[in-house]
């Protein structure tokens, strides 16, 4: 217990926190524009008020509270990419690498070919053809994370495949579907869940950059990525719109990536000490 | 044999300080090898025998583990104190060491002769011209066919006897006072391992080279070794001329691993077996270490730990039961 | 003679070697396993010894169908092995069973160890969960485990315990054959005696056959009925165990003898000490495959393959020595 990464986990509980009660702590509305009250600063500087204690934006939103809303935006679309990514991606993984043979060479070139893509570029596309939105984003996001989860938990599965118990699983007579459930997947959970958090941090930045360029969430919905797009023209005088959830954005992937490292040293065997 | 004792160990003594404690995995250990001569170290997995090895030649995992106590006298002088600079000079030169796996022993990625001249070239400084020759000389002297071929060869173009016999030419290269062999052959198929414990053997008698050798297998020590020791819990518990223990194994544990082995010349319906296993080195028992799973154990043998008691000319066991024999 | 309960006739398994990625040519063939026959007794133990590449793993793996013959037949209480389907396949997935070497490669490390022990049954549907607990509990009792362990994982038990539980899971479906691929190679001195004298009480109780793959020569001398000796891919010596080894025949036979490490220093005998390497199985010598590092080769044992023949009753040689 000791041993936990505290730092990590208090931001990462903080921000569900705050994706999971924002209507209940969010002192105003994300989306009510109040022109009289905008582009004012943070309570600790002058002019600013504990009204909107981290300022409003060029419309007069309040940035905690688009804060709280973002983060529910950051989980929501995390969860499902990686769900849906990162589900598609282990079962491949897992097909891919125990069958081998032809099917193996096939799944791996189109991996390969999947990796290639200009990811963005294609995200790009989708929310031009199927127009901006929760189920754009994630179909996008999720073809970025298919590729690289069915690479990894391939290599996995062959070394696994090595181990004496998988062979002796056929001679207790075992179809093949039957080893890649109950023997294949549990030993492959361990690089999945590490896989889960370290990509957690690609999948915020992702959406945010996304929404950067417009492909994302579709305003009014705050996103942190659209906040810093909005942001983007008042740096030199109302920093705080695109600073905070610029912010927010580094604290928790960078919780997230320390998260992902301390769950692989304590999963991998290994590398675990004497 | 010769009586210069060439290394002598002194109540060494190996901690592990691990998260759950301090593993007292050598726990004071003491023998001497002289020249020229084969010592067998024996015992089963865990007993401590390679971390001894690692502790002769300081190359234990940091931090982890430190030799708290204890002199390792090489010609005299103590080791242990010595500083890292200069066990760097001693590593390979004085003592040498060859270990189970060929695989891992060798670099990959350079050739079988950049890794030998490595070695040589450090004898011969500054004699440029005279290394490849020597090399090849090194490679002949283990019998490695063709060597002007093999020194453009890697590690895995040769198969697992081969691969032994180029390590054992690296660690002969410098004509160490000690080799320290630790289960050099378990991986090689039978044939091979006997052609290589001849190599072995041969390359002793001609150097006076003294042999450690570490294993598990009695019947290597029954071929190489003058001396044997047998190793329990951290512990020596036996040790002798390799005769006198064969002939006659005093100690409860020398026993019963003998006569739990499969012997070509005796058939027997059913094996000597050890009940129970060894002791955790985090839960040692306060009197003899073996006492938990020997059957002749009486109170004394548990609660207290057994003194030396001489056997024969040299031989002695660590056994409240042979004391009260002598 | 009544019928053997396992026999292998002409048996042979070449792997192609292939160059090239995308449109792979064939150019060559591992000769793993070329043209063997040999039987198995019910209730008795046939030890197959060799060295690295002799084929003895790839036999096993043929008799346990984890890969199929290129050519030749093996023979399960008369029925053809191959192409069984369904309830056959069943029924010899429960009749011939096995335990590996390797005691921390065998059990699957998530998998609690009464589940691990049940799964032959559960896979055939052997019987109700009830039945099967039951069955489960009965058989870590005969490795001598305890039935309350069946909930613990693998890490928690030791080297030893490891290979009981391989063997109970072997022994749970009630087998008449079993594939020991150097059982005990891989635990402690005084674990393997258990283990061993383990194994033949089991024999003798549930009169199971077993094919004993080991390098060390003792330990097939202890426990096999019937040994034969492999080299490269072939059998060069097949005998009941006390001839084969009281009555040595083929010179590597000779040679694998004397490489037997002594029981005793006064015992070190004086050694045949085989020349070079053992020669790739991707190109095996012409005629005699062993006339390349036989000590008592003749001219004619490189130009004529000697078959497998017997030279004295019961005893079958393959050396122009005998012939």
């Amino acid at each position: 217990m000791k041993n936990l990464p505290w730092a990590s986990l208090v931001i990462i509980v903080t921000m569900l926190f705050m994706a999971v009660f924002a209507p209940f702590i969010a002192p105003h509305s994300p989306i009510d524009q109040t022109l009289a009250d905008k582009l004012l600063p943070p309570f600790w500087e002058e002019g600013g008020s504990a009204k909107y204690l981290l300022g409003t934006d060029v419309f007069g939103r309040d940035v905690l509270s688009r804060l709280f809303y973002g983060a529910r935006v950051s989980m929501i679309v995390s969860a499902l990419a990686l769900t849906v990514g990162g589900g598609v991606g282990l079962v491949i993984g897992i097909v891919s690498g125990y069958v081998g043979g032809r099917v193996d060479n096939l799944l791996m070139r189109i991996v390969d070919a999947a990796l290639a893509f200009p990811a963005i570029l294609f995200a790009l596309l989708l929310a031009v053809t199927m127009g901006q939105g929760l189920r754009t984003i994630v179909i996008a996001i999720s073809l970025l994370l298919w590729a690289r989860f069915a690479r990894v938990v391939r290599g996995e599965v062959l070394a696994l495949k090595q181990r004496d118990f998988i062979a002796l699983a056929r001679v207790h007579g075992c179809s093949p579907v039957r080893i890649m459930v109950t023997h294949i997947l549990p030993n492959v959970m361990n690089t999945f869940m590490v896989l889960l958090t370290l990509y957690v941090g690609v999948v915020i930045v992702a959406e945010a950059s996304l929404s950067f360029l417009g492909a994302g969430v579709p305003p009014p919905t705050p996103s942190w990525g659209l906040m810093v797009a909005e942001g983007r023209g008042k740096i030199a005088s109302a920093w705080w719109i695109s600073l905070i959830p610029g912010v927010a954005i580094t604290l928790v992937v960078l919780a997230f990536n320390l998260f992902g490292d301390w769950l692989r040293d304590r999963l991998d065997p290994k590398l675990r000490q004497l | 044999m010769s009586g210069d004792i060439v290394l002598e160990v002194r109540d060494l003594h190996t901690h592990f300080f691990l998260r759950r404690g301090v593993v007292k995995v050598v726990d004071g250990v003491s023998f001497s090898l002289a020249r020229g001569e084969v010592l067998g170290l024996v015992g089963e997995s865990g007993c401590g025998k390679s971390v001894t090895a690692l502790s002769l030649l300081r190359l234990l995992p940091q931090p982890a583990a430190r030799t708290v106590q204890g002199k390792v006298l090489l010609d005299g002088e103590n080791i242990l104190t010595k500083s890292d600079r200069e066990m760097r000079q001693i590593r390979g030169s004085k003592i040498a060491m060859i270990l189970q796996d060929p695989q891992t022993s060798l670099n990959p990625v350079f050739t079988i002769g950049d890794q030998l001249r490595e070695s040589i070239a450090k004898l011969y400084p500054g004699q440029h011209d005279t290394v490849m020759p020597r090399v090849i000389e090194a490679l002949r002297k283990v019998k490695l066919a063709a060597p002007e071929q093999r020194i453009d060869q890697y590690p895995h173009q040769m198969s697992g006897g081969m691969k032994q016999r180029v390590v054992g030419a690296i660690a002969i290269s410098r004509e160490p006072r000690v080799l320290i062999a630790d289960e050099p052959t378990t991986a090689l198929d039978v044939t091979i391992q006997l052609q290589y414990l001849k190599l072995l053997k041969e390359l002793q008698q001609n150097s006076d080279m003294a042999i450690l050798f570490i294993t598990h297998d009695f019947g290597i020590v029954a071929k190489m070794c003058d001396r044997v020791a047998v190793m329990y819990a951290g512990r020596i518990v036996e040790s002798g001329p390799v005769r006198q223990v064969f002939d006659n194994p005093r100690h409860p544990y020398t026993q019963a691993l003998i006569g739990s082995v499969p012997k070509m010349r005796r058939q027997v319906g059913r094996l000597q077996t050890i009940e129970g296993q060894p002791p955790a080195f985090s839960d040692l028992p306060h009197g003899c270490r073996f006492a938990p799973r020997c059957p002749l154990a009486d109170d004394r043998c548990q609660t207290t730990y057994p003194s030396s008691f001489a056997v024969g000319a040299e031989h002695t066991a660590d056994c409240w039961k042979v004391g009260a024999a002598v | 003679m009544t019928e053997p309960l396992l026999c292998a006739e002409s048996l042979r398994k070449h792997f192609p070697v292939t160059k090239g990625i995308l449109f792979a040519k064939t150019v060559g063939h591992v000769k793993a396993v070329d043209d063997i026959d040999f039987s198995i007794a019910t209730g008795e133990t046939l030890g197959l010894v060799g060295e690295s590449g002799c084929g003895k793993t790839t036999t096993s793996r043929l008799i346990l169908r984890l890969e199929q013959p290129t050519s030749g037949q093996i023979r399960l209480q008369g029925k053809s092995i191959h192409g069984m389907q369904g309830k056959a396949l069943r029924d010899y997935r429960r009749l011939v069973q096995a335990v590996f070497q390797d005691p921390w490669s065998s059990l699957n490390s998530r998998m609690p160890v009464g589940k691990i022990i049940a799964e032959s049954l559960v896979v055939t549907q052997w019987g109700s969960r009830r039945d099967i607990s039951q069955r489960v509990a009965e058989v870590m009792v005969e490795v001598g485990l305890r039935p309350a362990d069946a909930q613990h994982y693998p890490h928690e038990f030791s080297g030893g315990q490891r290979q009981r539980i391989a063997l109970a899971s072997a022994l749970a479906s009630n087998p008449k054959l079993i594939v020991l691929d150097e059982p005990v190679s891989a635990l402690d001195v005084s674990i393997r005696a258990q283990i061993l004298n383990l194994l033949k009480d089991i024999q003798q109780r549930d009169n199971v056959a077993y094919l004993l793959i080991a390098h060390n020569l003792a330990t097939v001398r202890h426990m096999a009925h019937q040994t034969a000796v492999m080299y490269l891919g072939q059998i060069v010596d097949y005998a009941p165990t006390e001839e084969l080894f009281c009555n040595v025949l083929h010179p590597y036979t000779k040679a694998l003898l004397a490489a037997v490490l002594p029981d005793h220093p006064d015992l070190r005998n004086d050694e045949i000490v085989l020349t070079g390497e053992v020669p790739s199985p991707l190109n095996p010598p012409s005629g005699c495959r062993f006339h390349t590092r036989c000590p008592f080769v003749m001219p004619k044992c490189a130009q004529d393959e000697p078959p497998l023949r017997e030279a004295t009753s019961g005893h079958r040689v393959a050396c122009h020595l005998y012939s």
